[in-house]
């Protein structure tokens, strides 16, 4: 999780990415922020983020974005 | 049929009761008729094109459905029979067979869309380069082609992605691709939203019809007081660029501006409030736009639903596809920062290029597209810069000061743009812009220019009050709904501003005898 906070960290400084929990619907990650994210995710912990997996509710926390990495990282296996 | 037209009225005046008074589980095959008469009413052929857009939908996500079944089991049978490798080539062979069926479907639907966009405009091309009579002349869009198509290939390719079930019967999503408020402009919507929506049973509400009323009729204010009487002044300013050019085209950029706000933003009032009369929630597809900060907030407050699509389908598939994220890879050896944006670049550009090409056959609309994607790009590269400039500076850019210089500069940048939506050719659009740099001549607008463009000074006076309102009420509108709160004070005062608005339009909105009410802008693309 650490680790996923420092990439949102490095992205959005000013966000508290531990609390915040509307990143997509409150317009603080827009599309060009997202996939970003995406291939520094992918980068760092080698799993491979489907296009179906790219909707808000997987995004709007650090929580949610941690527990679908989790997901994949589990089905990859 | 016009939604500002008698025969729209009729038609919803006919409809509305006779979908509360039969009974409810019948209520969407009523829907469906009546759909089909709004479709037929504009053209047999356009109904055809629909047919064949429901059945090959209806077909492919039926085929997904019995195929995802059939995977799942023959996996469960060779679970304990067959290696991991075998079990992984089987369940690639399924996914295989699914993906030619999805590209059949997405060939057929968008090379009808495409041939009727594009057809007419090939046909010139062809016949310039080899000659003989172009052929094609004859096509056009039909009826909502442009909004029905995307909405129900989004449902095909969330039934692809097993985000959604397939529906089983094929008139419940016929019923969804012809509903009869969308066809007009949009919005495009998703079936596991509207399209549930409109099968459900729903019963008569006063407050929700009079609440309706009232989005209906301000709509209608939008379009017939402000829209349609900015449209002539825009058109004839558009029309002749070697008569209205220099200060002329600073006017068209505000008038067009305004224009099509109205017309775009009215549209979608009546649509949501037909089918909020009918218990139907609708997207929004607005979120007080010309309030933006910048030109990527200002797309994701303006035709909501069409970005939304292409973000969902074409933007995020795109820029995480292998291709994508091999080019990535292969572009590590000139640093990190330059790899991490190949993806999202490409992908950009190639939204912006589609979006353009979705609104018109025109090259103007491909190098519109083509510039919103460009300006996207440049102002996300100059964040950092806006983040040391805030820095330094903390309290300017809380000011209202700053946020209101920032709201004007994206209205005039995306005004300038949208000039390229205005002429036939590139060359047109762009000298006319540039003449706004090179001719100063507010004394030609202001002695007698203004009054050459079909409207006298009554009109402008009506047009300008029609957006002072529009202003003020956006500017409400940040505390929440206007119509919310008209209805908290009770019906009787709710029907008196529905009245207010009714009256008004009668008496300032350009209809009846001697006027030609127009289609919507976004009807055409």
């Amino acid at each position: 999780m650490e680790q996923l906070l420092d990439i949102l960290r490095d992205l959005h400084p000013e966000t508290d990415f531990e609390t915040e929990t509307r990143l997509v619907d409150g317009g603080i990650l827009a599309s060009f922020d997202i996939v970003m994210l995406i291939t520094r995710i992918e980068e760092a912990f080698d799993v491979v983020i489907p296009a179906k997996d790219i909707v808000p509710e997987h995004f709007n926390s650090a929580k949610a974005l941690y527990a679908l990495i989790t997901k994949i990282a589990e089905q990859d296996d | 049929m016009l939604f500002p037209s008698w025969a729209f009225l009729l038609f919803l005046a006919v409809l509305v009761p006779v979908y509360y008074l039969v009974p409810k589980r019948i209520q969407w095959i009523v829907l469906l008729l009546f759909n089909a008469v709004f479709v037929c009413f504009a053209g047999l052929l356009g109904a055809v094109f629909m047919a064949v857009t429901v059945a090959s939908v209806y077909a492919a996500t039926r085929a997904f459905d019995a195929l995802f079944t059939r995977q799942r089991e023959t996996l469960a049978a060779m679970k304990t029979t067959h290696t991991k490798e075998e079990r992984k080539k089987t369940r690639l062979q399924f996914e295989k067979k699914r993906r030619l069926i999805l590209v059949a479907c997405l060939v057929l639907n968008f090379g009808i869309l495409f041939a009727l966009k594009y057809g007419a405009m090939l046909g010139r091309l062809s016949a310039g380069l080899f000659g003989g009579k172009p052929f094609g002349q004859d096509l056009a869009l039909t009826m909502g082609i442009s909004f029905y198509t995307f909405s129900t290939v989004g449902y095909l390719l969330d039934v692809y992605r097993e985000t959604v079930p397939a529906e089983r019967n094929p008139l419940k999503l016929a019923l969804f691709t012809s509903f009869f408020p969308l066809l007009v402009q949009g919005p495009i919507t998703r079936f596991e939203t509207v399209g549930k929506a409109l099968t459900a049973p729903h019963a008569f509400d006063g407050k929700r019809f009079l609440s309706a009323s009232l989005r209906i009729a301000w709509g209608y204010w939008k379009k017939l007081i402000v829209a349609d009487r900015l449209l002539v002044a825009v058109k004839a300013l558009c029309a002749r660029p070697n008569v209205y050019y220099g200060d002329f085209i600073f006017m068209e950029m505000l008038l067009y501006a305004a224009c099509l706000y109205a017309d775009f933003t009215g549209g979608i009032d009546i649509t949501i409030g037909v089918g909020e009369m009918l218990g139907i929630r609708i997207e929004e597809n607005f979120n007080r736009p010309y309030f933006s900060k910048s030109i990527s907030e200002y797309w994701r407050r303006w035709h909501i639903t069409l970005g939304e699509w292409f973000k969902r389908y074409v933007y995020y598939p795109l820029s995480v596809s292998k291709p994508m994220r091999d080019l990535s890879k292969a572009t590590r050896r000139f640093g990190a920062g330059v790899s991490r944006r190949v993806p999202v670049y490409l992908a950009t550009l190639l939204v912006w290029a589609l979006t353009g090409a979705w609104h018109g056959s025109n090259l103007t609309f491909l190098v519109w597209g083509l510039l919103n994607g460009v300006v996207i790009l440049l102002s996300e590269e100059c964040k950092p810069l806006y983040a040391r400039f805030h820095k330094r500076f903390p309290k300017l850019g809380e000011s209202a000061f700053y946020r209101g210089f920032a709201v004007i500069r994206t209205v005039l940048l995306l005004s300038s743009l949208r000039i390229l939506d205005c002429y036939g050719t590139v060359k047109d659009a762009f000298s006319s812009f540039f003449s706004m740099f090179t001719t100063w001549n507010w004394g030609a607008v202001f002695r007698g220019g203004i009054q050459s463009l079909g409207l006298s000074y009554t009109d402008y006076a009506i047009a300008l009050f029609g957006v002072l309102v529009m202003f003020a009420l956006s500017m409400v509108q940040r505390k929440g709904t206007i119509r919310k709160r008209i209805m908290k004070r009770g019906a009787v005062f709710s029907v008196c501003v529905l009245l207010v608005l009714i009256g008004t339009i009668l008496l300032f909105g350009r209809y009846g005898f001697g006027f030609d009410a127009s289609q919507f802008i976004y009807n055409r693309f």
